[in-house]
């Protein structure tokens, strides 16, 4: 697995720290190009926030990460290794099911509309995963969802169905599942969205803690003052390409583009 | 604006008094009066058409209710809907996942099967299975090296029962592969991608995200489909299968009672039906109250009464 990792890492010029590695990605649906050659670095440990308007590309190219979406073309790799494909003799070959199943598993994902599992109790949304694809015994799964759901305030509604949760605590119980994982990045899909305004700082703050002990995260997000305080790096897609990035707090304050200082006004 | 809202109206005793004079009148509605009245009119006239004309002849009726083929043939009927029902739930399972299927071809092959089985009428169903010996003299099975492994008549196995039981869980089934299909659908799609999010394969996001959930929307038609199957095995009497009905054709085709027996027929087939309509009004409650008020306990347990899901313990 390693020799896989560093000899890709020696061909791609891959820095030794990277989690998320992207060189011209590139995503049709037919004849409409979506993604027009995405170039994007994230450190392992760091936060990368992706903000830009509705059809920009910003979600299409979160879900190419974990292969949710197939990419057309370009270069992809996530700790170093792809995700959806084997490299033999320049080609990528598409890797079986439960390969790439288990690759999936090591990145974690958060949706906007949460989606908990709603036949499923909170511990039981929280323990599925790891105990039927990484076959970890319910015991120890339980022991360890019940730290996560302290971690996220939440231990208290461990017996309790998705719908009789609030938005905000979903996804905070969303997170806590995707950690069950123990996954290496985690991938946020706008995950405050759908929330009322006064949800959105509960899920924000156990977001910025995850930031704080050291999580990878790839955020797509209209939250701007998060984006400031939390991001090590900032980047504006509109149209399917990567129009500015840099560091938020300069890029929100002095924006070089038009484009990005339009819509920064917008939603700021 | 500024004035103070006053907290209490102050209201003239006169003016009170008219107040509490006001009392509602109902309209009068006279066509539901006049309809009430047809109704009673009708329901006596049946009631005493029933009573009066001897041809019924309720005391035959009920000395053949327990009769021993009568009992035999209602056993014979359950027998064939349990096992119909259990065999088109099988398959139509099978044929609803093969119609949500990434494969065209799959989804091409289920979407004939339901076509056929649901376009062709059950009685032709069962005759054609019936006569598969006119078709296919002989079933065999034969590998090569290994020479012929079995090999049957087709008549020494396609008894009437079997006959039966082929034809209508096959036909049952394209009905019941819609039903899951719809279930399977309704089933918000961001679950399975959350479920392979997580590093679930198909397999197992079928089997212990969307199925489960699907349950809900499949049980209450499945109620209703138990229901029309457990008439629609009458028609076995076409090929001789002794049901329900055929033990009492075969009496009143000897005796000539022939309206006593129907009764009887009927009298059964409603029994049942009944008890079913109980048993489905109960399960559709289980179900139903999941959506809407807190009862974690009654949930799970039912469901793991139904081995669904819940946790390997």
């Amino acid at each position: 697995m390693s020799d896989v990792k560093s000899e890709n890492r020696a061909r791609f010029g891959v820095p030794a720290d990277s989690m998320v590695f992207a060189r011209g990605v590139r995503k049709s649906y037919g004849p409409l190009e979506v993604l027009k050659g995405i170039d994007l670095d994230v450190p392992a440990g760091s936060v990368a926030c992706i903000i830009g308007p509705s059809g920009s590309g910003k979600s299409t190219f979160l879900r190419c990460i974990n292969h949710l979406e197939k990419i057309s073309g370009g270069l992809l790799l996530v700790d170093g290794q792809f995700v959806g494909y084997d490299l033999r003799d320049d080609k990528l070959y598409e890797v079986k099911d439960d390969l790439l199943c288990r690759r999936r598993a090591e990145i974690g994902m958060l949706f906007q509309s949460f989606n908990l599992f709603s036949h499923m109790t909170v511990m039981e949304n929280l323990i599925e995963a790891p105990t039927q694809v990484r076959r970890i015994a319910p015991d120890q799964a339980k022991a360890e969802a019940e730290i996560l759901l302290k971690r996220v305030g939440l231990l208290d509604k461990i017996d309790r169905y998705p719908r009789e949760l609030s938005g905000g605590q979903q996804q905070r119980v969303a997170i806590a599942r995707a950690m069950a994982m123990k996954p290496k990045v985690l991938l946020f899909d706008e995950p405050t969205s759908a929330l009322d305004p006064e949800l959105v700082g509960e899920v924000l703050q156990v977001m910025r803690d995850l930031a704080e002990s050291g999580m990878t995260m790839v955020v797509v997000t209209h939250e701007i003052g998060f984006a400031r305080e939390i991001g090590d790096q900032l980047v504006f897609m509109d149209g399917g390409v990567i129009v500015e990035r840099g560091a938020p707090r300069e890029m929100i304050a002095d924006a070089q583009s038009p484009r990005t200082r339009e819509f920064l006004s917008r939603v700021l | 604006m500024g004035a103070a809202h006053p907290t209490e109206m102050s209201i003239e005793q006169g003016a009170a008094a008219a107040v509490a004079r006001l009392t509602v009148v109902p309209q009068r509605r006279y066509g539901i009066w006049v309809g009430t009245a047809l109704a009673l009119l009708l329901a006596f006239l049946i009631i005493r058409a029933f009573a009066s004309n001897p041809a019924f002849a309720w005391g035959t009726a009920a000395g053949y209710l327990f009769h021993p083929s009568i009992i035999r043939g209602l056993a014979n009927t359950l027998i064939l809907t349990v096992v119909i029902m259990a065999l088109a739930i099988v398959i139509g399972t099978v044929i609803a996942i093969m119609r949500v299927s990434p494969s065209p071809v799959l989804r091409g092959f289920s979407g004939v099967y339901v076509w056929f089985f649901r376009g062709v009428p059950a009685l032709i169903q069962l005759i054609f299975w019936f006569n598969l010996s006119l078709l296919v003299r002989e079933v065999s099975l034969t590998l090569p090296f290994l020479g012929t492994i079995f090999s049957a008549r087709t008549n020494d196995f396609m008894t009437p029962f079997f006959s039966a039981v082929v034809a209508l869980s096959l036909c049952e089934a394209g009905y019941m592969a819609e039903i899951i299909r719809a279930g399977i659908k309704s089933v918000p799609s961001g679950q399975a991608e959350a479920a392979s999010a997580l590093g679930m394969p198909y397999r197992m996001i079928l089997k212990r995200i969307t199925l489960p959930q699907a349950m809900r929307f499949v049980l209450p038609p499945t109620g209703n489909e138990a229901i029309n199957l457990l008439k629609m095995t009458s028609l076995v009497t076409f090929i001789a299968v002794d049901d329900l009905f055929y033990s009492a054709q075969s009496i009143y085709a000897r005796t000539f009672e022939t309206i006593p027996l129907l009764i009887v027929v009927a009298f059964w087939y409603l029994a049942v039906v009944s008890i079913m309509s109980i048993g489905q009004h109960f399960l559709e409650r289980h179900f139903g109250r999941s959506d809407t008020s807190r009862s974690p306990l009654t949930m799970r347990t039912l469901r793991n009464a139904l081995g669904l899901a819940g946790v390997a313990r």
